[in-house]
């Protein structure tokens, strides 16, 4: 093994395992891709990486500038990480229904923690965080919705690592949250191949947000507009949480311990398998399972478990 | 053939608090206009004056997005279910 001149160099290149032991087509392998191995624990080190050095690059983010960013977890985990290794101060606006561990994730990296109501969910802490931006002009604001380094790292980074391992790929699965993964990766494997289907997984997200008034308030992310996402999305399957829940479970029986947002990617690739005659069905692990413990996802009743995934943000 | 309708909370306040709304139709466009027919409130709320999917509005025949399959053309049968959720951005 190499050794490394910093955590950072250490992030994507991550592994992919065959779990088509969970297939329900024997002629359609499922091939999972564990970004719970990037070194801040999440599939969001990459873009975090990404918009991080880009602005860097083009002088919008300079030496001790405050970064500002609005999460549901992942990305801010993967953004404090960074900002503290570089010695950035970071701000993060989240949403009050997460988990516990999604939490203690970001204070573990000092970031500095700005709630938002539950009831808004991610779409309420992104409100937030643009009024926040524009009223101070001196931090940083990355906007991962809206950033196009966040589906460059996919396309850079994802997408020709899936290639290098799986040529063979003909379907693309994965969750939809700011869309850069499936953006990303799905116009590079397109470009590859064009027959490659991409298929993207969301859980009912419309129907947790009800503090909205109206469809006007409503949001699709600039970055899905601006890679034609709905050319590009070859289907789109929402996935509940008892579902999600049970292949996260599932997943145990063949060592996988992963978040639960991965228990919706695998139901997504399941009933992809299920459609398709032959395919190499790659997926894609956003995280592992360590930050998800508190809501009892492995070994609480099922009921309770879903009931209390219902009311926190998982993707 | 009856299909099942899955009303968001914002729109309830339009069909008399009401979360699922049955009606009849053959294909997603049918159902919408029926629902619509049943709720006159709801008119231009769903489907826009041009006949297109408000931007913001995302319509699912079971768990499928119909933008991904014939859009409002995506026939129904027998024991579907459509849900009309708002569009808004997701965890991440």
């Amino acid at each position: 093994m190499a050794v490394y001149a910093s955590i950072l160099d250490l992030i994507g290149n991550t592994p992919m395992v065959d779990v088509s032991a969970l297939s329900p087509n024997p002629r359609a392998r499922i091939l999972l891709k564990l970004e719970g191995q990037n070194p801040g624990g999440s599939v969001k080190d990459r873009a975090a990486k990404w918009m991080i050095e880009e602005a860097e690059k083009d002088g919008s983010l300079r030496p001790g500038q405050v970064i500002l960013e609005s999460s549901s977890g992942n990305t801010g985990i993967g953004l404090a990480m960074i900002a503290r290794v570089k010695g950035y101060p970071f701000k993060v606006v989240l949403p009050d229904n997460v988990s516990v561990e999604r939490r203690q994730g970001l204070e573990v990296w000092g970031a500095e923690i700005i709630p938002s109501d539950a009831a808004g969910g991610s779409n309420g802490a992104m409100r937030k965080a643009q009024q926040l931006a524009a009223g101070h002009p001196d931090w940083w604001f990355p906007y991962q919705y809206g950033n196009p380094a966040n589906p460059k790292a996919h396309y850079e980074g994802t997408g020709p690592e899936i290639w290098r391992d799986c040529p063979e790929v003909t379907h693309f699965v994965a969750g939809l949250g700011t869309s850069g993964t499936l953006m990303g990766v799905g116009r590079f494997l397109k470009e590859r191949n064009p027959s490659v289907q991409v298929w993207a997984v969301e859980p009912p997200v419309g129907e947790m947000v009800d503090g909205l008034k109206n469809f006007d308030e409503g949001f699709v992310p600039p970055i899905f507009i601006e890679s034609d996402g709905y050319e590009l999305l070859d289907r789109k399957k929402v996935v509940g949480p008892r579902e999600s829940i049970e292949w996260t479970r599932r997943l145990i029986d063949v060592g996988v311990f992963a978040g639960i947002s991965t228990g919706a990617a695998v139901a997504g690739a399941v009933k992809c398998a299920d459609e398709v005659d032959t395919a190499a069905i790659v997926t894609l692990a956003a995280d592992g399972g360590w930050k998800y413990l508190s809501t009892g996802a492995w070994t609480g009743p099922i009921d309770d478990v879903v009931a209390r995934a219902q009311k926190i943000i998982y993707f | 053939m009856p299909v099942d309708v899955r009303i968001p909370t914002m729109l309830r306040a339009h069909t008399g608090g009401a979360a699922t709304v049955t009606v009849e139709g053959a294909t997603v466009r049918d159902v919408l206009e029926q629902l619509v027919a049943a709720h006159p409130a709801l008119a231009g709320q769903i489907v826009t004056p041009e006949g297109g999917l408000h931007r913001f509005v995302n319509v699912y025949l079971n768990d499928d997005d119909i933008r991904y399959l014939d859009k409002l053309d995506t026939k129904v049968g027998e024991g579907d279910t459509v849900s009309i959720l708002p569009a808004v951005a997701g965890g991440s």
